[in-house]
């Protein structure tokens, strides 16, 4: 066991010698602990505990046994409880204890009841009476053991037999019973409301005691009463300002003082009930926010105390109808929470600003440093508060990373959040992401959400959408399968069953094999097992004998359905006609017009039918309930489709496997037009794709969107935009000689060619200058970038020169400060999704290492420094006319601890290289 | 507070005691898991952790770890000082306490958190009231009258 007891251990005697009289420990027990100590092995200690408790069971049940044996025997029980081993017996001898003890043996007795009984205990019963007896003691201490107890166990039906006198002891002399009495009567509010209602105004009496302590007691029954309903309560109000104000002005006994702050727990509770009470109630709140004010203000002193009041104020603060001077005011308390270097203080800003961004979401920008500081952070507890906060600051912008973040963390991610995904891959990969590691944890609505969102996309824009999955899935399911889950392998062949097709490419028999090799396996759960089969079974024909070979071998199957399934899987795999009619490939379009009921109408109606009514004309004529009856239209209706079908045993082919869709698909007549969808009239939408420009002269690479150089021709220097002016890499080209020029340009530009037709002269003045400007953007960084043209001229009709120029560009021409604010700079911090980290050199030549550090790189790379504080410094700039890329740096020892950030997956790198270069050389 | 547990580093169960109506075995569970999680911990980290659907405050002093659980809206902060007034309370009875102190006395550590913590509540913030009640009624182990109250004033 612990080797710190053991070697306290032979110190013992003398401990036990110094200690007074009251800490006294028995012989037994002191011999129990003792033995226990010396003990080596789990079994041994079993071994020793059933001992100690046999010769337990031997001493109670003899008779011989006084009560100050009995109390002694019951602290080595309550021990070898408290290890863990089953002592029950002796339950029956601490109530009698606690009966027939006197004042000492009673309090072990009580204790030993509330350590081994719980509130449903039906032991408990036999306590009742002695309670009774207790509470109309004379003696204060049996009073308050009494009232210890039924506030620790108490069985909930015994309440009304002892609250009258617990009701009475109210009103007893003695401060401590009365605060006793309120505490009890508190716990009774909590296990049974209603027996308690009745004494409200006798709670009204405690909150006015002269005694603090009763007075503080009483407030947690009112907190309570309060949270349930604050309309009742609001009168109060000024009676809590009240004693608010009385507590910090110092008015209670200095007794009450906790490290000299009065009464803190009283004022805490006193907060929470005035932000429960000023909620969403403008003239409330304007009683208390003097005292609030007070309260921020007073709370100065650097304790946790003062700090755990402090967060309760502003809590209160930003729960009450707002003012903007206390808002203020509390906004820098959060702050001083953030930026704390103590962790639990951190930890509470950080819970403090996810309480506030819910009001104010500008807060959490002031903090962005600290917040995304906190994200990396090595301890669980502030990473998942971190999570919390950036859950609720969650945007279109912002999405990729916080989810990321949220992935690595939780694997968890509210699919909500989901809804601002910014493209098809990230989409479907993040989803796979949630569904193979959050799997069965997940609500059932989320695939369910998921399905729907694949499948109500409009076919020609979310085929997109749909292929990635199905690419997805294969390649998912050619790997290890046993360990997905279920809602994730019903997810991948729902999709495969409806969008294999598709993929041209695709193998439908490698389809079928791998949705096959699912069925085989003994963790797929039978469920998922008739979703795999229902997938195959829309998956198109012409693979018949993989499908038979599956149908045979299922149909021994023990479990019914998929016993069915199989069956209907061979017919319809057999007969091509009924396979048509059946599947019908685009599923969703249902005739709900029910124009192919028509006929059978016009019969019925010949025959003397009542015509059609819609559910609200018949409400109207019908005072009756139609509740009963109002399933017989859609009865009448389905049995009317299978006769129309003539193939009545097949209605139930693909019905319930795969979703509504599928169940619908019994209703399509072929040919129908696809107007309706589930959402209802699809609007006819017009063809009208704007004709897209054909580049005349492009040689560009197949990616287009990838070979992102773009080169803008720029006829004229702008003077207005100086910036650009500046920036841009312009060329120019003069030329003196001849009659008729035609300038033609070609670039060359790091691998990828544009072509375009610059200026082109009918005829240049001799020793006259033609000034050609082109801006050339990087979207796509790289090291260094080589330029190369020509100009070709006509001196004489039919006669071209071709000149040849060339220069070599670095990425760090292409960078420009990007002036931002602090606040901006956060804001985007957090939009950003590509990071980098590395250390740096640190210029320590100067007497400022980091502002030295930071200038050079401005004046090597033109970065803008947004701010300096402290050890740390932000750094913007951006690709010219592109993407931004952010720098964090921290003095870290002789290091500086660099790290970027750009929407751009390349760019920091390049960044950082450069950064490295100009250190290098400076 | 649903309810506070005391155990030593190497993961004994020195004190417990429970404030809503637990079943045995839950009990027990919990408990063990808890001093898991606790234990696991480094001293830099912070003082709280989301375990299920509590948040659990903790506190180590010397070879002793003071754990409250408490509910999610609930102020991490002042229950980490209900714990540091508890071990003041139980400095202060037994003369700067020590964890032997507690496994030999635990009964008395029992008293003490019940004069200071009644149904999970904190009940009174004055040190010197609290330690005179138990005080009190220690006395009685020598004076033996049971007629004593009338001249004691509480």
């Amino acid at each position: 066991m612990s080797d710190v007891v053991e070697k306290t251990l032979t110190a013992l005697p003398g401990l036990f010698e110094s200690q007074t009289g009251a800490a006294k420990i028995t012989n037994r027990l002191r011999q129990l602990i003792k033995s226990i100590t010396e003990l080596t092995s789990k079994h041994e200690e079993e071994n020793l505990i059933k001992r100690e408790l046999s010769a337990i069971k031997e001493q109670v049940s003899s008779p011989n046994t006084t009560m100050k044996q009995m109390r002694e025997i019951m602290v080595r029980a309550m021990y070898c409880e408290m290890l863990g081993y089953d002592a029950s017996f002796t339950y029956i001898h601490a109530i009698k204890l606690a009966q027939q003890g006197g004042v000492l043996e009673k309090r072990v007795g009580y204790l030993a009841v509330s350590l081994f009984l719980n509130e449903g205990h039906e032991l408990l019963l036999l306590l009742v009476n002695t309670v009774l007896k207790d509470l109309q003691s004379t003696n204060l201490i049996e009073v308050c053991m009494a009232l210890t107890v039924v506030a620790q166990v108490f069985p909930k039906d015994m309440i009304p037999a002892v609250l009258p006198l617990v009701e009475d002891k109210l009103s007893h002399p003695k401060e401590i019973i009365r605060r006793k009495a309120v505490l009890a009567l508190y716990k009774f509010y909590l296990i049974a409301p209603n027996q308690v209602q009745h004494i409200h105004a006798k709670f009204c009496k405690a909150l006015s005691d002269k005694d603090p302590g009763v007075m503080a007691s009483s407030l947690h029954i009112y907190l309570q009463l309060i949270r349930e309903s604050p309309d009742s309560y609001k009168d109060l109000t000024g009676s809590f300002v009240t004693i608010l104000k009385q507590v910090l002005g110092g008015k209670l006994p200095v007794d009450f003082n906790y490290h000299s702050v009065p009464a803190p727990w009283l004022q805490i509770q006193l907060l929470r009930i005035l932000s429960l009470l000023g909620k969403e109630d403008q003239s409330t709140s304007e009683l208390m926010y003097e005292v609030l004010d007070e309260s921020l203000r007073r709370a100065e002193m650097n304790h946790n105390i003062t700090y755990a009041i402090l967060y309760e104020c502003v809590k209160a603060v930003y729960t009450i109808h707002p003012k903007a001077e206390l808002l203020e005011k509390a906004a820098r308390c959060i702050g001083n929470f953030v930026l704390s270097p103590k962790i639990n203080l951190k930890y509470l800003g950080l819970k403090a600003l996810t309480y506030v961004v819910q009001h104010d979401a500008k807060l959490a920008l002031q903090h962005q440093m600290t917040i995304i500081e906190c994200l990396d952070h090595s301890d669980f507890t502030i990473k998942r508060e971190t999570l919390e906060l950036l859950f609720r600051i969650t945007n279109a912008q912002n999405v990729t990373v916080i989810v990321e973040k949220m992935l690595d963390f939780l694997c968890y991610v509210p699919i909500k959040t989901l809804t601002f995904a910014p493209d098809n891959s990230w989409f479907i990969q993040t989803m796979n992401d949630v569904f193979s590691i959050g799997g069965d944890l997940l609500q059932q609505d989320d695939p369910n959400n998921f399905l729907r969102l694949l499948a109500e996309g409009k076919p020609e824009e979310d085929d997109q959408l749909r292929l990635y999955a199905v690419e997805s899935y294969l390649t998912v399911l050619k790997g290890h399968t046993s360990h997905l889950p279920q809602c994730f392998l019903q997810v991948m062949s729902w999709v495969l069953g409806e969008y294999a097709h598709l993929q041209e490419s695709v193998d439908r028999r490698e389809v079928i094999r791998l949705l096959t090799q699912l069925l085989d396996q003994r963790s797929v759960s039978s469920e998922t097992r008739v979703w795999i089969l229902s997938a195959l079974t829309k998956i198109p024909e012409g693979q018949t004998d993989l499908i038979l070979d599956l149908a045979e071998s299922l149909s021994s199957s023990q479990d019914t359905v998929l016993r069915q399934q199989a069956q209907e899987l061979r017919h319809l795999s057999q007969d091509s006609q009924l396979r048509e009619w059946v599947l019908v490939e685009n599923s969703c379009a249902v005739d709900s017009s029910l124009s192919f009921l028509d006929g059978f109408v016009s019969e019925a109606l010949a025959a003397g039918a009542a015509p059609y009514k819609p559910p609200h004309q018949r409400q109207e004529e019908l005072s009756l309930n139609l509740e009963p009856y109002s399933f017989s239209l859609p009865v009448s209706l389905s049995s009317c489709s299978i006769t129309d079908r003539q193939s009545p045993t097949l209605l139930s082919v693909s019905s319930g496997l795969s979703g509504n869709s599928a169940e619908l698909s019994t209703l399509i007549l072929e040919g129908v037009k696809r107007v309706w969808g589930k959402d209802g009239y699809l609007p006819q939408k017009e063809a009208t794709a704007p004709p897209v420009d054909e580049p005349s002269a492009a040689v560009q690479p197949a990616s287009q969107q990838e070979a992102a150089e773009r080169i803008e021709p720029r006829p004229e220097p702008s003077t207005q935009n100086q910036d650009k002016q500046q920036l841009a890499s312009s060329l120019f080209v003069g030329l003196g000689v001849g009659s008729s020029v035609s300038l033609v340009r070609k670039l060359f530009y790091d691998g990828f060619t544009a072509s375009l037709r610059g200026n082109v002269m009918d005829c240049l003045e001799a020793r006259s200058t033609s000034v050609c400007h082109y801006a050339l953007l990087m979207d796509d960084p790289h090291t260094n970038v080589s330029l190369t043209g020509t100009v070709s001229y006509q001196t004489q009709p039919g006669h071209t020169n071709t000149l040849p120029f060339s220069g070599t560009l670095s990425t760090a021409d292409f960078i420009r400060p990007l002036v931002v604010t602090t606040e901006e700079y956060g804001k985007l911090w957090l939009s950003l999704s590509h990071d980098v980290k590395q250390n740096l050199k640190l210029l320590t030549d100067a007497g400022d290492p980091l502002r030295t550090t930071l200038n050079a790189l401005k004046d090597a790379l033109q970065l803008h420094v947004v701010d300096i504080i402290g050890s740390e410094g932000i750094v913007a700039c951006r690709l010219l006319s592109g993407a931004p890329c952010l720098l964090h740096c921290r003095v870290n020892g002789a290091a500086l601890a660099m790290w970027l950030r750009s929407p751009h997956p390349a760019l920091p790198d390049f960044i950082l290289y450069h950064c490295q270069r100009a250190l290098a050389h400076h | 507070m649903r309810f506070m547990l005391l155990f030593s580093r190497q993961g004994k169960l020195r004190l417990q005691k429970w404030y809503t109506a637990t079943a045995e075995r839950d009990k027990k569970k919990m408990v063990r898991e808890l001093m898991q999680v606790v234990l696991a911990r480094k001293p830099k980290m912070c003082s709280f952790l989301e375990w299920r659907d509590l948040k659990i405050v903790y506190k180590r002093y010397a070879s002793l770890y003071f754990c409250c659980a408490v509910e999610e809206q609930d102020n991490e902060l002042i229950t980490l000082e209900v714990i540091h007034r508890f071990v003041e309370l139980l400095d202060k009875y037994f003369g700067s306490v020590c964890e032997l102190d507690i496994i030999f006395n635990f009964e008395k550590a029992y008293f003490i958190l019940d004069e200071f913590l009644m149904g999970g509540e904190i009940q009174d913030t004055s040190k010197k009231s609290v330690l005179k009640a138990i005080e009190q009624a220690d006395l009685l182990q020598e004076v033996l009258i049971y007629c004593y109250i009338d001249q004691v004033d509480l």
